[in-house]
């Protein structure tokens, strides 16, 4: 079976601290890492691979730092790489970027499946998977928590809803969009890392003429949403910083809640309580 | 595409560098200068006064889309359950559509759920779209986007809302991709720009702590997901409105899934997006024993535990109790953050919540900007206090009353 996994590479938004001089949150020196998600999807193509064969090609557009991303999929186990960049692809919506990745998957050609993370931790619009899956006229299946079965022309899933999950048999070729419960993603090996890094390693990169697409309908020209106006977010508040011990700090606390309005919801100053 | 500064015409004012989320400019001998950093995102373009900043971008004609018109929500259903997402997007429909001076329809798919249509048109709907098929019975993605998207083509809509539920979230894109659209997911804010009369979508975006505004100038109709508990309902009852049953012309070969089994997993607690009071726990609580504690403050207040996407990944909470991007939005009286340490993901799911108080050992933490009440501590040995506290007061309450 013959896999392609799309992978982002992003900032590691969740490691974000404040500037204690300035309280603003520091936004430079945020390390550069694989979409959780999309880590996921490769240690599924793994496990694919290990069972029924095939080889398994790993996809990325970004910028000429991706490749980083890139040979740690390779690290990981995957065959061979593609880095998508080019200055025309800057900019782009999830329209443009579908249509970039879909263009490169159609050259690609070979494939039974696509795999993808549900969501990047930096966009977090979980769209790629399905507008790729649309571009190439392929069923797709959301939020895969496990695979069950898989052969050939068919392939058995579990596809998580907010209170259980369902069984989805999907005929092949078929697009999947994975979320974290479904496995451990493996460690890359050093060896491969090594070798990913050499001049002879399986990564090309392709850029707007490879795929044969014109600028305009590309990055931020083929986009059908754009960015007119960004803004700091009201929720900074003016907090009080409670001093002393355990027990004052507490006491601090509840009689401020008892105060509030909040006090209502609360259980504990119920029915009898003063305000 | 490429951006770059007219030095000539640039004067320094600075408020391109306010505006950009990823402080890829800078200012240099007085005038502004892109640095590598910059992802051509197009948020700077707008907001030069000078018209100093120029990009690569073509011109781009505005279609002409006045053929466009009225809001549509997607009324989700399973099982022939509505989800409550759908009633609270009609509320906000019906705001968007009085700024237009136009109508509100929801769209029903499913088989045997006509009974569903009164309800959606006593919350705001003046017309209900409804399509049912045996092959409509279970959500599947392919039949839900085809008949949806042959519906927008016939009907024309100008905007278009779903629920960012698992549904919607699967739904939205494909959907948006076969008709064309652009889409903006999970939008906290929604309203009608008067000029324009375009749909301006806000959103927390680009991973850092910035909101955008989102516009889709060039497609139609304007499409955006909305996550549940973010908008509010607003019953009409008495509220007129008509249904309209369209045809559906799919075969069940043609869709290339099938749903084997549902399997319902039992749910011991309440869904945590209704829940007044929030006692959430991160990676600080260290594991299931920590949040015992939390478990008893929680039950002291009345309150449900939820915790971020690390205690969700650790199982130290069911993932369905997990607060932020990845997770759910919550909207509570009282939020109590323990051992969290704020990252941007966790608190777009929070930040609405009507108290903050936040428990943590590192004073440094992003979640103390934007708590009310800050307690830099252990939480191990602050939240039993509270629970002591906390027991103390509704022994007081009760022993008062008897």
């Amino acid at each position: 079976m013959n896999i392609v996994v799309l992978i982002k590479q992003v900032p590691n938004t969740t490691e974000v601290k404040l500037d204690p001089k300035t309280g603003n949150l520091i936004r430079e020196g945020l390390e550069s890492i694989i979409n959780p998600d999309d880590r996921h999807a490769l240690e599924t193509a793994m496990g694919l691979r290990e069972t029924l064969g095939g080889r398994v090609t790993v996809l990325s557009m970004g910028p000429p730092q991706a490749i980083d991303a890139l040979s740690e999929a390779l690290g990981m186990g995957a065959d061979r790489a593609v880095l998508l960049s080019d200055r025309a692809f800057a900019g782009a919506d999830t329209w443009a970027t579908s249509f970039t990745l879909g263009k490169a998957i159609e050259k690609i050609a070979d494939f039974d499946l696509i795999l993808c993370g549900r969501q990047a931790i930096d966009g977090d619009t979980a769209q790629i998977g399905p507008q790729v899956a649309e571009f190439l006229d392929l069923p797709q299946v959301t939020y895969v928590s496990r695979v069950e079965e898989a052969a050939d022309d068919r392939i058995t899933v579990r596809r998580r809803l907010e209170d259980g999950y369902e069984r989805i048999a999907c005929r092949l070729p078929a697009l999947l969009t994975v979320i974290g419960e479904i496995n451990r993603p493996r460690y890359p090996d050093v060896g491969r890392l090594i070798a990913a890094c050499r001049e002879k390693a399986p990564i090309q990169i392709w850029n707007a003429a490879d795929i044969g697409v014109q600028t305009r309908e590309v990055g931020l020209s083929g986009s059908l949403t754009h960015v007119i106006k960004t803004f700091a977010p009201k929720f900074q508040r003016q907090g009080e910083r409670l001093e002393g011990d355990t027990e004052t700090v507490v006491r601090e606390l509840i009689a401020r809640l008892k105060k509030s309005d909040g006090a209502t919801a609360c259980k504990a100053f119920d029915s009898a309580c003063s305000l | 595409m490429t951006i770059w500064i007219e030095i000539d015409l640039c004067d320094g004012c600075r408020r391109c560098l306010r505006v950009c989320p990823y402080d890829a400019l800078e200012i240099q001998d007085g005038k502004a200068r892109v640095l590598d950093r910059c992802t051509s995102c197009g948020a700077c373009l707008e907001v030069c006064r000078n018209d100093a900043i120029s990009s690569d971008a073509e011109e781009r004609e505005i279609p002409d889309f006045s053929d466009h018109r009225d809001v549509w929500v997607f009324a989700e259903q399973r099982d022939g359950r509505l989800n409550p997402v759908s009633l609270e997007l009609l509320g906000k429909a019906r705001e968007l559509a009085a700024d237009l001076g136009e109508k509100v329809a929801a769209v029903l798919l499913g088989h045997g759920v006509a009974g569903i249509a009164e309800t959606l048109i006593d919350h705001g709907a003046d017309t209900v779209y409804l399509a049912e098929d045996p092959t409509l019975e279970r959500f599947r993605t392919t039949a839900y986007a085809r008949v949806m998207a042959d519906l927008i083509r016939d009907r024309k809509p100008g905007i278009l809302l779903l629920g960012a539920s698992h549904i919607g979230r699967d739904l939205a894109p494909r959907l948006a991709r076969r008709v064309g659209a652009g889409l903006t997911a999970d939008c906290t804010d929604l309203s009608i720009d008067p000029d324009e009369r375009i749909l301006l979508q806000t959103r927390p975006a680009f991973g850092g702590n910035v909101m955008a505004t989102i516009a889709n100038r060039y497609s139609r109709p304007q499409m955006a997901t909305v996550r549940p508990g973010v908008m509010e309902m607003n019953p009409m009852p008495g509220h007129g409105g008509e249904v309209v049953r369209e045809s559906v012309s799919l075969r069940e070969e043609d869709i290339r899934t099938r749903v084997l089994e549902v399997v319902r997993e039992k749910k011991e607690r309440q869904d945590i997006t209704r829940a007044k009071v929030i006692v959430a726990g991160g990676r600080g609580v260290g594991g299931s024993e920590g949040f015992t504690l939390l478990r008893e403050l929680a039950e002291v207040m009345g309150g449900e535990v939820a915790g971020t996407r690390i205690a969700a990944e650790e199982g130290w909470i069911p993932a369905e109790n997990q607060v932020g991007q990845t997770g759910k939005t919550v909207r509570p009286e009282i939020y109590i953050a323990c051992g969290i340490s704020g990252a941007i993901q966790h608190r777009a799911g929070m930040m609405n919540a009507r108290y903050i108080i936040a428990v943590n050992t590192d004073p440094r933490a992003p979640i103390f900007q934007v708590a009310d009440w800050s307690i830099v501590g252990d939480l191990h040995e602050v939240v039993p206090e509270m629970t002591r506290q906390l027991r103390r007061e509704a022994d007081k309450t009760t022993s008062e009353e008897g």
